[in-house]
């Protein structure tokens, strides 16, 4: 290594004390040193041309539920959904052994008992810390009730899990008189896009006037991908130029769903990481001027990937914080991963679940059920 | 609250420190806070558990009782154990004799195979090879039109089912990959990146599918993309997609985020495949040969200084950066040279992800977000003052401060804290400077590691203990 590269180093290290050193007490003084909410003058932010901005109507005949190409009919909906989490759950679970199939088998419960089921949940990715703690708990209720018998243990525990995520209001906000806007956020690849295209076709396969944003600005394609998702369920749809300042799309995307009378205005956002202070800024603008523009903020959605592991509650963090996130949509459950960090994330911020994703058509995003979702965390059949 | 792993390794440290000898007792302690640090790095479970034991065997064994310093033997043991399971060489591309070199790239939804093939094509390009790109993901809704894009970008033509198929959505991606093997040899491509579709491992229509797609174009290298932030899942879903794929390596993505990546540690141990590639960024040069060591030292929280000084190495100009330096190290230093390196390191990055490259940095200021804008603000206040005030910050008085303050919008207590803290560090470097004498470079060295995983007993005796303790009170007080 070259010499002049470590003293170079050196020279980092003191730019980056100094500047750290003086940063952190600063901020340790309160909340008098956030910068000001900058004022937010569109004319002056946007930096594209009015011309650009596309806003599609779609004929009003396929805007008729009959003629939504998936096969959702508006009532049948809730009950053709309801069984399918167990099912698809069921899919994932077959693959996978069951952990505690021998805790079950053993009779009674001792030492490997308590060592199986943090094996299962931490390989659910509930995390070590929490796992130790719904254990220390559900131990000390099996103590004080002198449970014996696994199968009660496995109920105490179910019972523990399940109270944990029911703790919060898990409903989605639902559509008032006026225009509601609901913002998807998270990290790349979560499946925001889809999931906007899954719920504008639900909603609008409920009956509704929906308006989808292409909020991405920045990943190639991301607003054909939402465009297809339009097209195919005849929402309404709004986009800005590649490139362009996503705040002002998804503020001309509100304003068009209004003028028009939509009932919900769904605004897709690009995926960002959520260390990137530049991008969560980016993101705390957007979040701005949507509750400027005329229709009502009714629902923030953090996206999250049910394969996240343990970073996922450094997301909900930083994302809450910048956005005042309302509640979770978990993805991608249908795969192997459990997304036992949603009990993390219900635990330390008080953030709900509200929806599942299950797969890639239109219908596979449900509600989420608390019940359901700790027994397939917990790998035990139904014959179990 | 989420502690980074080496958080964990200093408090463990700190309570060995002391202990002449390690009993049984203490070294099951340690084990259990080693267990939950990698844990919440997402080191798979079973992974964890095997490492521990290989761990616990080396620690109660001889190789403890001879050390001199217990607890640093436990750091070091741990380490070397982490290195081993990340080691081996890096993953050397060859080509084939027969062109065209076929690449596949599967993977979860979402972990950012699109991305990751233009990337990888720019990479082929930059070792002045002629790729194509294979867009055979036929699923999701504007997946090849996103591909075109990225490879619009990096200059690369794209292989694909004609349009009206695409937006059909019936398109068979297998027909599309054993075509492209065709137009590639037409073309006179020799590397060929086949982009499928994200599948769940799980599925088993899918993962037919993929294998078939690996029947036809015979892939000479089968890439598993995983998201850095991938959680216990990881390991399962690459041992799916191995037993459908014969997987040659890994390449992991999204490693820019916070996410510690041990579940890519855990894929390495558990399918044995090596992580070839990585990326670190949304631009599409961010991208290279992946460098296990480096990962081992993110995950034990020692920083990466060999990418902080590829980073710099871009950054700064040599003959500047060494006059600066010496200045640095005789003590005059002064708030010019300091606007001056300040400008540099901004070319590098964001601070923030800076701080996090260095080893030793105390976890308060690691852990403390450095907004950028913050830094905007230091920078106002130097440039507010005269070229002679920058050069002697001591002829600053209140009057001066006050239009300091003034003229860079700050108050003048800010002000004040500044020039402190400046005057504290200048005064610690040069004590530094000079007592490291002849040695300096290596010295040098040993500080920014703190000490706590030097090999050598008597370094890490020297310089742990002393230098970090100084270095973290002006931040403190």
């Amino acid at each position: 290594m070259e010499p002049w590269l470590l003293i170079l180093i050196i020279g980092i290290v003191l730019v980056v004390g100094v500047v750290a050193f003086v940063v952190v007490p600063r901020r340790g003084r309160g909340p008098a040193d956030e910068p000001p909410p900058r004022p937010v003058d569109r004319d002056a932010q946007s930096p594209v041309p009015e011309g650009s901005l596309l806003v599609e109507d779609v004929p009003e005949t396929v805007a008729e539920p009959d003629a939504v190409p998936t096969s959702a009919e508006p009532d049948a909906a809730p009950q053709a959904v309801r069984p399918r989490l167990r099912d698809r759950l069921a899919k994932a679970r077959s693959t996978v052994t069951g952990y505690l199939a021998s805790v079950v088998g053993r009779g009674g419960i001792d030492q490997p008992t308590w060592d199986e089921l943090e094996e299962a949940l931490i390989r659910a990715d509930v995390g070590a810390t929490l796992t130790s703690e719904i254990l220390d708990g559900v131990r000390a209720q099996v103590d004080a009730e002198g449970i014996s018998d696994p199968e009660e243990l496995l109920a105490v525990l179910r019972a523990d899990l399940t109270a944990r995520l029911e703790m919060a209001d898990r409903t989605l906000h639902p559509l008032g008189d006026g225009t509601d806007v609901w913002l998807l956020v998270g990290v790349n690849g979560v499946g925001k896009t889809t999931t906007v295209g899954k719920l504008g076709a639900r909603f609008a396969g409920e009956g509704h006037d929906v308006v989808m944003v292409a909020g991405d600005t920045f990943r190639a394609a991301a607003a054909e991908q939402l465009e297809m998702w339009a097209d195919r369920c005849g929402a309404r749809f709004v986009r800005g130029a590649e490139g362009a300042d996503p705040s002002s799309v998804v503020f001309d995307g509100i304003e068009a769903g209004v003028a028009k009378n939509a009932d919900l205005v769904l605004a897709d956002t690009a995926g960002r990481l959520h260390n990137k202070s530049n991008l969560m800024d980016e993101l705390r603008k957007v979040r701005r001027v949507a509750d400027k523009a005329p229709g009502n903020v009714t629902e923030v959605l953090l996206v999250l990937d049910a394969t996240t592991g343990q970073n996922g509650l450094s997301q909900a963090r930083v994302f809450t914080e910048a956005t005042d996130v309302t509640g979770v949509v978990l993805t991608k459950l249908d795969g192997s991963a459990k997304g036992g960090i949603v009990l993390a994330i219900q635990s330390e911020l008080g953030i709900p679940v509200k929806l599942v994703g299950l797969g890639e058509s239109a219908e596979d995003l449900i509600d989420f059920e608390p019940a359901e979702f700790v027994e397939a965390l917990l790998d035990v059949g139904d014959d179990a | 609250m989420f502690e980074s792993l080496s958080d964990r390794f200093d408090g463990i440290f700190k309570r060995l420190r002391g202990h002449g000898r390690l009993g049984e007792a203490e070294v099951d302690e340690v084990l259990g806070e080693i267990r939950l640090a990698l844990l919440e790095a997402d080191v798979n479970f079973v992974v964890v558990r095997e490492l521990l034991d290989r761990i616990r065997a080396r620690c109660v064994g001889a190789e403890l009782h001879q050390a001199l310093n217990p607890a640093q033997q436990v750091i070091d043991i741990v380490h070397s154990e982490l290195i081993a399971i990340l080691g081996g060489e890096a993953l050397k591309i060859t080509y084939a004799s027969q062109p065209p070199t076929v690449v596949l790239m599967a993977g979860l939804q979402g972990s950012g195979k699109t991305t990751t093939s233009a990337k990888l094509a720019r990479w082929f390009k930059s070792q002045g090879r002629n790729p194509l790109l294979v867009g055979a993901d036929l699923q999701r809704p504007a997946a090849v039109a996103q591909l075109r894009t990225l490879a619009a970008q990096v200059g690369v033509p794209v292989y694909s089912a004609p349009d009206d198929v695409i937006a059909s959505g019936v398109g068979d991606p297998v027909a599309v990959a054993a075509g492209a093997i065709d137009e590639a040899r037409r073309l006179g491509r020799d590397v060929v990146i086949v982009d499928t579709a994200g599948r769940l491992s799980i599925d088993a229509e899918l993962m037919k599918q993929v294998q078939r797609i690996e029947e036809v174009t015979r892939p000479h290298y089968s890439f598993l993309v995983v998201d850095a932030m991938t959680g216990q899942d990881a390991v399962t879903t690459a041992e799916n997609f191995d037993r459908s794929l014969r997987l040659d390596a890994v390449i992991l993505t999204k490693l820019d985020g916070d996410a510690r990546g041990g579940a890519a540690l855990s894929v390495k141990e558990v399918v044995g495949k090596p992580i070839a590639f990585a990326s670190t960024g949304e631009k599409l040069a961010d991208f290279d040969r992946f460098h296990p060591d480096r990962l081992a030292g993110r995950i034990l929280g020692h920083g990466d200084v060999l990418t902080l000084i590829e980073k710099a190495k871009d950054a700064f100009d040599e003959a500047e950066a060494e006059a600066a330096a010496a200045r640095l190290m005789e003590g005059t230093f002064t708030l010019e040279d300091f606007l001056e390196q300040m400008q540099q390191v901004k070319k590098m990055g964001p601070i923030g992800g800076l701080v996090g490259m260095l080893p030793g940095v105390p976890k308060e200021l690691r852990n403390a977000e450095i907004d950028d804008r913050e830094v905007a603000r230091l920078e106002a206040m130097i440039r507010s003052m005269t070229p002679a005030e920058r050069r002697d910050p001591g002829m600053i008085d209140g009057s001066r401060r006050l239009r300091i303050a003034n003229g860079s919008g700050a108050t003048t207590a800010e002000v004040n804290q500044l020039l402190r803290q400046f005057t504290e560090v200048q005064r610690m470097m040069k004590r530094f400077g000079i007592g490291a004498g002849g040695k300096r470079k290596k010295k040098g060295r040993k500080s920014k590691g703190s000490g706590r995983t030097t090999p050598s007993g008597t370094s890490a005796a020297h310089v742990g203990g002393g230098r970090k303790p100084e270095l973290r009170l002006p931040g403190l007080n």
